[in-house]
C-alpha cells in the first residue's frame, strides 16, 4: 500500500511539474533584429571638371540570395585624371545608414584597394589615417588610352597596413578579412 | 516488434539448459547487513557480480576444491578455499576496508547500461592526466573515439565516425542540452568533475535517449558511500599556452545520513603555439563548480546536485575570413595571415559560455530488487560568440539562451534472473536568441517539447549467456519564430510548400512560426556469450531515430570561419540508423584482445553539402545547404593489451571507419582517417610506483573524401582571373609521440602526492588534423611540457 502511495505521489509530483513548465506562453514574437554589420551599397564617383561618372553596386537583401545591382552611368575619358570618392551604405534600414564616417573614424582599420589591368590606368590615395596611412575613401584615378576592363574595389577590415606593398596598394600582403568586394566594368574611351 | 523480441527471449529460454552439476548461491551484504550490489564473485574459473540485492549464484561447477574469491570496492577482499560436492550456500559479509582512505572509491549502483554492447569506461586515473584539458581530449583515450576541432580549445568527440546531435552527452544523469548542434560547440563540461566516463558506440543505451545514432558519453561524478573525508588537488603549468590549472575537490562519503562532494577548478592560458608561430589568439579561461549533498537512509535517498560551467575561449585570429577570395588566400598562403608575439588576452573572435545545471533526484528502495527513481533538472545555457566587427566589438554577434527543464521517472527491478526497467521522461527547452545582436541569428527562437518512454529487459539464462532488449518511444514537437528575407524564402522554394507558415510581413522579411512534431521508436537488442576459456561475444543490433536539429532546419546565413552561406531546410525528414556491432573479447594470461567490428546504415542522413554560389556585397560565397542522404558506416575497432611481465605493458589501438554517401556514391565528408595507437609502459612500485609512458599516434590521411572544392574570381595583376579553392584535400598523415612519468610520494598521515611530468608532441611535428576546422589556416599546437602536481588527502 505504502509502495502504491509513493508510486502515485511521485507521479502526480513529476506530471504537474511538466505540466506547469509547460502552461506558459512558449512561443512569443521575437524582435526583428536591425542588420547593423550589412553593406549593401558601394557608390563610387570619379570627377574631372564638369564630369562625373557614378559607379554603383547594390545588394538590397544584404547577405541574401539577391544579386548585387552594379551600375555605371556612363563612359570614362581617355587620359584623364579624375578625383574618387567612396560611399558606403547600408540600405537594409530606413533611413539608409551612411557607414562612410564610421570608416574614416575607424581609418586605422580600414583600407580600400583599388584593383585593374594596367591598361585602364593607376589609382593613387589622396587620403591618409591617423598615421599617416592611405585609407582610400577618395583617391585619384589616371586613364590611359581606350580600353576596357573590370574594376575590383576591395574594403578590407584590420589589414596590416606596415605590411610591404600594403600603403602604395598592393592587397597581396594585406591579410585582414573582406567587408566588400565589388566589381565595376569600365569603358575608358 | 515488441512482442517479437519476447519471442525470441521464450526461444533463447528453451533452447538452453545447463549441464549442472554443481551450483554455489547465496548472499553478500555489507556489516550492517545491507545487501551490497555489484560485488564481484569469482570460484574457480568462473565469476559474477551479485545483484541489487546482494544475492549471486553461478553454475555448471566441478565436483573439488575450488578457490573463492569475493571483492566489493572499498571492503576487504574474502579469499578462501572450499570444496564443492553438491549444491552449496554460500553467504559473505563484507568488512570495510578503512586502511585504505585515499582510495578513490565510485559509487556503482548500476553495473552497466547494456550488456550486450562492451561499454569503454575511463577511470579517474586517466581522466586526471587530462584535467587540464576537455571531455573532447579525454574521450579521445576510447578506441573509436575521434575529435572534431576548432582550434585547440574546442573539441568535440566523434564515436565511430558520427557526432554533434547524434553523440548525446550525460552527465550526471541530465542531458547536456547545450548548442551541441554547432560544429564549434563543445560540450560544456569541466573534465574534473568526472568520476567515471563510460562510451557507448551505438543507441543501446535506451534509457537515456533514443537519438543516439553514434553512441552516448555517460559521465558519473566521483562519489563514496563509505564514512569518510577524502579530497585532492591537482595543479597544472603546460609550457604550451604558458598557462595551467587548479582544481580541488572534497568528497564525504556516508552510506546512510548526509554526504556530499564539491569540485571547483580554475584554467588559465595564454596562446597555444604552433611549431613555427604562435597561434595568436586561442587562449582560454574557465571556472567551474560542481557540488551535491545527498542524504540516505535504508529505503530512500535524496540528492541536490548544482554545476556551473564558465568558460571563454579565443578563437584564432586568422580564421576570421570575410569571403571566398580570403579563404583562397589562406589556404595558399599556409600560414596565418594574423601572428602576433604571445598574449594572454583574448580578444574577437571569442566565445563566452556559460552552464548551469541544477537537479533534485531521488531513489526510493521499495525493497532488495525494486527501486523507484526521480529526477527534475534545470539547465540554463547562456552563449555569446564575438565576431570582429566594423563598429560594436563587444556587442556579441550571437547571443543564446537556452533553458530546459527535464524530469525523469525510472523503475527497476530484478526478478531471479531477469532485470527490467522502465521509465518515462519528460522536457521541455526554450531557445531565444536576441536581437539586439545587430546580426541575423543563425539559430531562431523555439520552444520544444519532448516525451519519452522506455522499457528494458535483460534476461540471464545462465551464467554464461544473457540477452537484452529494449524499446523506446519518443515524441517531440517544436515550434519556432523566425524572420526569413523574402528573396531567400523564394529562392528556398519554400513559397510553394510552406506558405501557410507565415504569419507577419515586415517590409523585406517574412515572419514566420514553423511547427513540427515528431513520433518515433527507437530499440535495441543483443546478447552476451561467455566461453570458459575468457572468451566473450558482444552482439548488439540498434534502431535509432534522430530529428533534424535547429540548426539542420533553420540556419541561414554567414559562417564566418569557412566563409560560407549555410542553408537549413525546413523540408528535411528524421534520421534513422540501424546499427550492427559485435565484439569479441579474448583474454589469454598475458594478452588480451578485442575486436569490434561495426555497421551503421543510415537514412536520411542529414549533412552539409556545397550547392553553389551566392554573390554579395562582400564578395563572393559558397553555399552549403543541408542535405539528406543514405550513409552506411562501416568500420573496426581493435585494441590488445601485452602484459610482456611484472614491469612492461604493451597496448595498440586501431580505429577504421569507411563513410559511404550510397545515394550519391561518394565518401562522407568529415570521417575520422585511420589511426593506429601504440604505448608502451613500464612500472615499478618499488621505486615511489614509478610509471613511464611512451606513447604513438600515427594518423594517416583520409583518402575517402567528397570533392566540395569550387572556383572562384580573384584579382591577379589587375586582372580577374578564376582560381580553384581547394577545401576538399585532407592533410598528409602525421605522427606524433608523447611521454609521461609519474611518481607518487607520500605527505602527511595517509595522503599522497603525485608528480607527473609529460610531453606532448616531443618532436615538435608541424601537421594538420583534417577534423580541425581551422586547418585552412594555421598548423595544430606544437610541443607541450606538462608538469602536474596532484595531492590526494
Amino acid at each position: 500500500m505504502k509502495t502504491f502511495k509513493t508510486i502515485f505521489l511521485s507521479v502526480s509530483l513529476f506530471v504537474s511539474l511538466v505540466f506547469t513548465s509547460c502552461s506558459k506562453d512558449d512561443n512569443p514574437t521575437p524582435q526583428q533584429v536591425i542588420e547593423e554589420e550589412v553593406i549593401t551599397t558601394v557608390t563610387t564617383v570619379l570627377r574631372n571638371g564638369t564630369q562625373t561618372i557614378t559607379l554603383t553596386s547594390r545588394d538590397v537583401d544584404g547577405d541574401g540570395p539577391t544579386q548585387p545591382v552594379v551600375t555605371v552611368s556612363g563612359n570614362l575619358s581617355a587620359n584623364t585624371i579624375y578625383t574618387g570618392t567612396i560611399t558606403i551604405l547600408n540600405e537594409t534600414v530606413t533611413p539608409a545608414e551612411d557607414i562612410t564616417e564610421e570608416i574614416l573614424t575607424k581609418g586605422l582599420e580600414h583600407q580600400f584597394f583599388f584593383q585593374a589591368p594596367t591598361t585602364l590606368g593607376s589609382f593613387t590615395y589622396t587620403d591618409a589615417d591617423s598615421a599617416g596611412k592611405p585609407i582610400g575613401l577618395s583617391f585619384s584615378y589616371t586613364t590611359l588610352n581606350a580600353a576596357t576592363g573590370n574594376f575590383t574595389l576591395v574594403l578590407r577590415h584590420e589589414p596590416n597596413k606596415s605590411a610591404s606593398g600594403v600603403a602604395t596598394g598592393n592587397i597581396a600582403n594585406a591579410g585582414g578579412s573582406t567587408d566588400a568586394e565589388v566589381i565595376y566594368p569600365i569603358v575608358v574611351q | 516488434m515488441f512482442k517479437v523480441n519476447w519471442i525470441v527471449l521464450l526461444v533463447f529460454l528453451l533452447c538452453v539448459n545447463g549441464f549442472s552439476q554443481n551450483t554455489i548461491s547465496g548472499k553478500t551484504s555489507s556489516q550492517d547487513l545491507l545487501p551490497l550490489a555489484g560485488t564481484h564473485i569469482h570460484i574457480g574459473k568462473k565469476s559474477t557480480s551479485s545483484t541489487s540485492n546482494g544475492t549471486y549464484s553461478i553454475k555448471n561447477l566441478p565436483n573439488g576444491t575450488i578457490s573463492v574469491s569475493v571483492s566489493y570496492v572499498g571492503f576487504k577482499t574474502i579469499d578462501t578455499i572450499v570444496n564443492v560436492i553438491g549444491n552449496l550456500n554460500l553467504n559473505f559479509t563484507l568488512k570495510p576496508n578503512t586502511a585504505k582512505l585515499n582510495e578513490v572509491i565510485v559509487t556503482h549502483l548500476e553495473t552497466s547500461v547494456t550488456k550486450s554492447v562492451l561499454e569503454k569506461k575511463l577511470k579517474i586515473a586517466t581522466i586526471e592526466k587530462y584535467s587540464n584539458q576537455s571531455l573532447g581530449d579525454v574521450l579521445r583515450e576510447v578506441t573509436g573515439v575521434s575529435s572534431l576541432k576548432t582550434g585547440s580549445a574546442i573539441v568535440k568527440p566523434i564515436i565511430n565516425g558520427l557526432f554533434g546531435s547524434r553523440v548525446p552527452i550525460l552527465n550526471n544523469n541530465v542531458r547536456l542540452e547545450d548548442q551541441q548542434w554547432g560544429t564549434e560547440h563543445a560540450p560544456s563540461f569541466d573534465v574534473n568533475s568526472a568520476g567515471k566516463i563510460t562510451v557507448i558506440k551505438g543507441a543501446s543505451g535506451l534509457q537515456y535517449s533514443g537519438d543516439a545514432i553514434g553512441g552516448l558519453v555517460i559521465i558519473e561524478p566521483l562519489s563514496s558511500k563509505k564514512d569518510t573525508l577524502f579530497g585532492k588537488t591537482i595543479l597544472n603549468f603546460d609550457s604550451n599556452g604558458r598557462g595551467g590549472s587548479l582544481t580541488s575537490s572534497l568528497h564525504k562519503g556516508n552510506l546512510l545520513g548526509f554526504s556530499w562532494n564539491a569540485v571547483g577548478t580554475l584554467k588559465y592560458m595564454g596562446d597555444r603555439t604552433a611549431p613555427k608561430y604562435v597561434l595568436s589568439n586561442s587562449g582560454s579561461r574557465e571556472s567551474n563548480f560542481t557540488g551535491d549533498l545527498k542524504f540516505a537512509k535504508t529505503n530512500f535517498d535524496v540528492t541536490t546536485y548544482y554545476s556551473f560551467y564558465n568558460a571563454k575561449i579565443g578563437i584564432l585570429s586568422a580564421s576570421h575570413i570575410g569571403n571566398a577570395t580570403d579563404l583562397y588566400n589562406a589556404i595558399r598562403n599556409q600560414k596565418p595571415f594574423i601572428v602576433n608575439d604571445f598574449s594572454y588576452n583574448i580578444k574577437n573572435p571569442k566565445q563566452e559560455v556559460q552552464h548551469h545545471i541544477a537537479k533534485l533526484n531521488s531513489n526510493y528502495f521499495i525493497n532488495e530488487a525494486t527501486t523507484l527513481s526521480f529526477q527534475y533538472a534545470f539547465q540554463f545555457n547562456k552563449r555569446l560568440e564575438f565576431d570582429v566587427r566594423r563598429s560594436a566589438n563587444d556587442t556579441p554577434a550571437l547571443d543564446l539562451t537556452l533553458t530546459t527543464h527535464s524530469g525523469n521517472l525510472d523503475f527497476k527491478k530484478m526478478w531471479h534472473d531477469w532485470s527490467f526497467k522502465s521509465g518515462f521522461s519528460a522536457a521541455n527547452q526554450r531557445n531565444v536568441a536576441s536581437s539586439f545582436t545587430g546580426i541575423k541569428p543563425l539559430i531562431p527562437d523555439y520552444s520544444k517539447l519532448d516525451f519519452g518512454w522506455y522499457g528494458i529487459a535483460n534476461h540471464r539464462f545462465s551464467d554464461t549467456f544473457s540477452i537484452d532488449s529494449g524499446l523506446r518511444f519518443d515524441y517531440s514537437n517544436i515550434n519556432a519564430s523566425k524572420y526569413y528575407l523574402k528573396s531567400r524564402w523564394t529562392e528556398r522554394n519554400y513559397n510553394t510548400q510552406f506558405n501557410h507558415l507565415i504569419i507577419g510581413d515586415f517590409g523585406t522579411e517574412w515572419l514566420v512560426k514553423p511547427k513540427f512534431n515528431f513520433q518515433n521508436v527507437s530499440g535495441s537488442i543483443g546478447f552476451l556469450k561467455e566461453f570458459d576459456n575468457d572468451f566473450k561475444w558482444y552482439a548488439n543490433m540498434s534502431l535509432a531515430t534522430r530529428n533534424p536539429n535547429p540548426s539542420e532546419f533553420f540556419s541561414d546565413g554567414l559562417h564566418h570561419s569557412l566563409g560560407t552561406i549555410e542553408l537549413g531546410d525546413l523540408g528535411l525528414q528524421k534520421e534513422q540508423a540501424i546499427k550492427i556491432s559485435t565484439t569479441f573479447q579474448k583474454k589469454w594470461r598475458y594478452f588480451q584482445l578485442e575486436v569490434n567490428p561495426y555497421l551503421n546504415k543510415i537514412q536520411n542522413y542529414m549533412f552539409l553539402k556545397p550547392t553553389g554560389f551566392e554573390t554579395t556585397t562582400r564578395g563572393a560565397f559558397p553555399v552549403w545547404e543541408y542535405e539528406q542522404t543514405n550513409a552506411e558506416l562501416l568500420g573496426i575497432d581493435l585494441e590488445t593489451q601485452w602484459n610482456i611481465n611484472k614491469n612492461w605493458l604493451h597496448t595498440f589501438a586501431l580505429a577504421y571507419v569507411n563513410g559511404h554517401d550510397v545515394s550519391n556514391n561518394e565518401p562522407l565528408i568529415d570521417m575520422p582517417p585511420l589511426n593506429v595507437n601504440n604505448k608502451i609502459q613500464f612500472s615499478k612500485k618499488e621505486w615511489h610506483e614509478l610509471l613511464l609512458e611512451l606513447k604513438s599516434d600515427l594518423v594517416f590521411r583520409q583518402n575517402s573524401f567528397p570533392n566540395n572544392n569550387f572556383n572562384t574570381n580573384i584579382v591577379e595583376n589587375g586582372n580577374l582571373e578564376s582560381v580553384l579553392v581547394d577545401i576538399s584535400t585532407p592533410p598528409p598523415s602525421y605522427h606524433l609521440l608523447h611521454f609521461y612519468s609519474e611518481m607518487k610520494f607520500k605527505t602527511f598521515k595517509s595522503g599522497t602526492a603525485t608528480l607527473a611530468f609529460s610531453v606532448n608532441n616531443i618532436m615538435n611535428t608541424d601537421y594538420r588534423d583534417y577534423l580541425n576546422r581551422l586547418r585552412f589556416f594555421a598548423s595544430e599546437m606544437g610541443r607541450n611540457l606538462q608538469i602536474q602536481l596532484k595531492i590526494n588527502y
